[in-house]
């Protein structure tokens, strides 16, 4: 009885993923210029928060620190593009990745020591501390302006190159984003996602079989604070310059947002999260110009009391299996 | 011999006295904002992320008070008054419907606040500083500088807060019901102490004290709607240092970070200073997670 149930499952799963990345790739063609840059941009949020959404949802670490791995990658990626020339995207990438992960291995190495609430005030403060850094460092950084660059060319290695396009723009960030999905997705389901799991539902126990805890979480740490440079190093190259305001705890912030509004421990809800914040914004903006954070602020608060679970979360099992 | 006598003279002795004096009077603002951080969190296992947003609001009140009544002892006891309120009735509408859910959720919820008050702000008030007129303008002289009084009056000021707050947790009822609900929570409601109602006193305590501090240290600095962050992070680290929920760990941590702040920002700017106090919270977490300022657990 068990496998023609599970056969239809995932039928249906694959169904739904298929339709929603053709309608995503569908999309620009159909959607007026802002409107694209608008998804494209909710797909790279989308990217960061569901990096965190490793931490938050599947090891029961609050991350307030997210900005300093998606700044660094955005930096990282200022560096190959600024000293590199003719600037190429792949190498763009790679720095970005080196950059997030040198960051990542030293918030990781201090703060998986701790936990809870702990954690996640020691993240905030070790991202404040890029952010001083990279703020105040102005010869190397562009100190409070930031850097700009040229946006790389779409490149196969050796082989081919294209200036990017909108459309291109849209389908290499969705298809960056959907690799990430998968992969986080069968990590997650693999024996060292349910570790993860398994810390986040009784770390005392996980230990006490014999796994090693810390480890565990330095390595989900890790590899979560790729992925947000990945997202950092993708609004890079969307939008051709790097600034400390990325790096500020804001974005952290509206990073854990994404998550709470969308539904952790769910990968996509992240997304819909951002997709969500982002709809807000660009509605309220509309009256309450800059301050469109009090009213959204509200509807969070609002969120976090009556619908913990987030937009999705009535899915979330159903997501997981 | 002669490289440790240059070594010697060319040590800025009166730089170093003026910083020490700084460093102890910011300690002081920072050990009452902390306080207030410190004991939320151990009665209430809140992480007051508005905690920064509280002080900048207290400030806030405090300039439109000062230019109504020209009073700042007026402003300064109406503002903490006021905050105090306000924080009463955000944990009676936000924190009071999350008692008993995991901890973090308390920290998503002040952090909605904190993004609330802070926009706030900006709305009401406009991104430009603010001033606040100190009460009066002595000053004495500190080697080459005129050292204003008003600052070592805030130090005693916070110092005599910090006093009045411990010795209400020692002596009043309240205070009692207080500790009691930090020790154990679930026997203290047995015993018929109503929790609640101390979460929300306790809550109003701190948001009075943060509000008090905001106006005391208004007149050093502008007030702006984006100097709750700085305050509130280095509470944080105070926090963290001086050990989770200890009053008196927290009070020396903070003089402690304080100072060297203040002996860094001889050589560096002082926004490069802050590094320092985030270095110290690195190595206490290295070498001593519980706190620095904190007997070593059995």
């Amino acid at each position: 009885m068990k496998k023609p149930a599970a056969k239809t499952f995932r039928t249906t799963y694959w169904f739904g993923f298929s339709v929603v990345i053709v309608m995503l790739a569908a999309a620009p063609l159909v959607l007026p210029e802002f409107w694209r840059r608008f998804l494209t941009e909710i797909l790279i949020w989308g990217l960061l928060a569901m990096s965190s959404d490793i931490l938050i949802g599947y090891s029961g670490m609050l991350s307030f620190g997210h900005s300093a791995f998606f700044g660094l990658g955005m930096y990282g990626a200022a560096a190959a593009l600024l000293t590199v020339s003719p600037p190429n995207l792949w190498l763009a990438i790679g720095y970005g990745l080196v950059g997030a992960a040198g960051a990542a291995l030293f918030v990781a190495y201090f703060s998986t020591r701790l936990r809870d609430i702990y954690f996640a005030i020691t993240t905030l403060i070790f991202s404040q501390i890029f952010y001083v850094i990279i703020f105040t460092w102005t010869e190397v950084t562009g100190g409070q302006n930031g850097l700009t660059f040229r946006r790389p060319a779409l490149s196969i290695p050796w082989l081919y190159a294209t200036p990017f396009t909108n459309e291109t723009l849209h389908w290499f960030v969705l298809a960056v984003v959907t690799a990430s999905y998968l992969i986080l997705r069968r990590i997650t389901q693999s024996p060292f996602g349910m570790v993860l799991q398994s810390i986040r539902e009784n770390e005392g126990r996980t230990r006490a079989i014999g796994y090693p805890v810390e480890r565990y979480k330095m390595v989900a740490v890790m590899l979560s604070g790729l992925f947000a440079g990945l997202a950092g190093v993708l609004y890079a190259i969307q939008n051709r310059f790097a600034a400390p305001d990325f790096v500020y705890y804001l974005v952290s912030g509206e990073t854990v947002i994404f998550n709470v509004m969308g539904g952790i421990g769910t990968l996509v809800g992240p997304i819909v999260g951002a997709g969500f914040f982002l709809l807000l914004r660009e509605a309220f903006s509309r009256f309450f110009a800059e301050y469109y954070l009090i009213p959204v602020g509200i509807i969070f608060i609002a969120m976090v009391i009556f619908l913990p679970q987030g937009l999705l979360g009535f899915a979330r099992g159903w997501l997981n299996r | 011999m002669e490289t440790v006598a240059e070594f010697i003279s060319s040590i800025p002795y009166d730089q170093i006295i003026i910083q020490t004096v700084n460093g102890i009077v910011a300690g002081m603002i920072l050990a009452l904002v902390a306080s207030g951080l410190t004991l939320i969190f151990g009665i209430m296992d809140v992480v007051n992320f508005a905690h920064g947003e509280l002080f900048m609001l207290g400030a806030y009140i405090g300039v439109v008070v000062l230019s109504a009544t020209g009073s700042f002892w007026l402003a300064l006891i109406i503002a903490a008054l006021l905050i105090g309120l306000l924080g009463a009735a955000l944990q009676i509408v936000t924190l009071r419907p999350l008692l008993g859910r995991d901890p973090l959720t308390t920290i998503l919820a002040t952090f909605g606040i904190s993004l609330v008050l802070q926009n706030y702000a900006l709305w009401q008030f406009g991104p430009v500083a603010r001033k606040i007129q100190e009460p009066f303008t002595g000053s004495f002289q500190l080697f080459y500088l005129e050292y204003p009084w008003y600052r070592l009056l805030i130090a005693g000021l916070s110092a005599v807060i910090i006093g009045a707050l411990w010795l209400f947790l020692k002596r009043s009822t309240y205070g009692i019901w207080i500790r009691a609900t930090t020790q154990d929570r679930v026997m203290a409601q047995a015993m018929g102490i109503p929790v609640p109602r101390v979460h929300t006193a306790v809550f109003a305590i701190g948001a009075g004290m943060a509000a008090a501090s905001g106006v005391l240290f208004g007149p050093l600095v502008g007030v702006n709607h984006a100097m709750g962050l700085d305050w509130v992070l280095k509470a944080f680290i105070v926090v963290v240092v001086g050990g989770m929920g200890n009053l008196g760990g927290s009070i020396a941590a903070a003089i402690f970070i304080s100072l060297l702040e203040s002996y860094a920002s001889i050589w560096v700017s002082p926004a490069q200073a802050v590094i320092v106090s985030f270095v110290v919270l690195i190595l206490t977490l290295l070498f001593r997670p519980t706190g620095l300022f904190v007997p070593t657990p059995k």
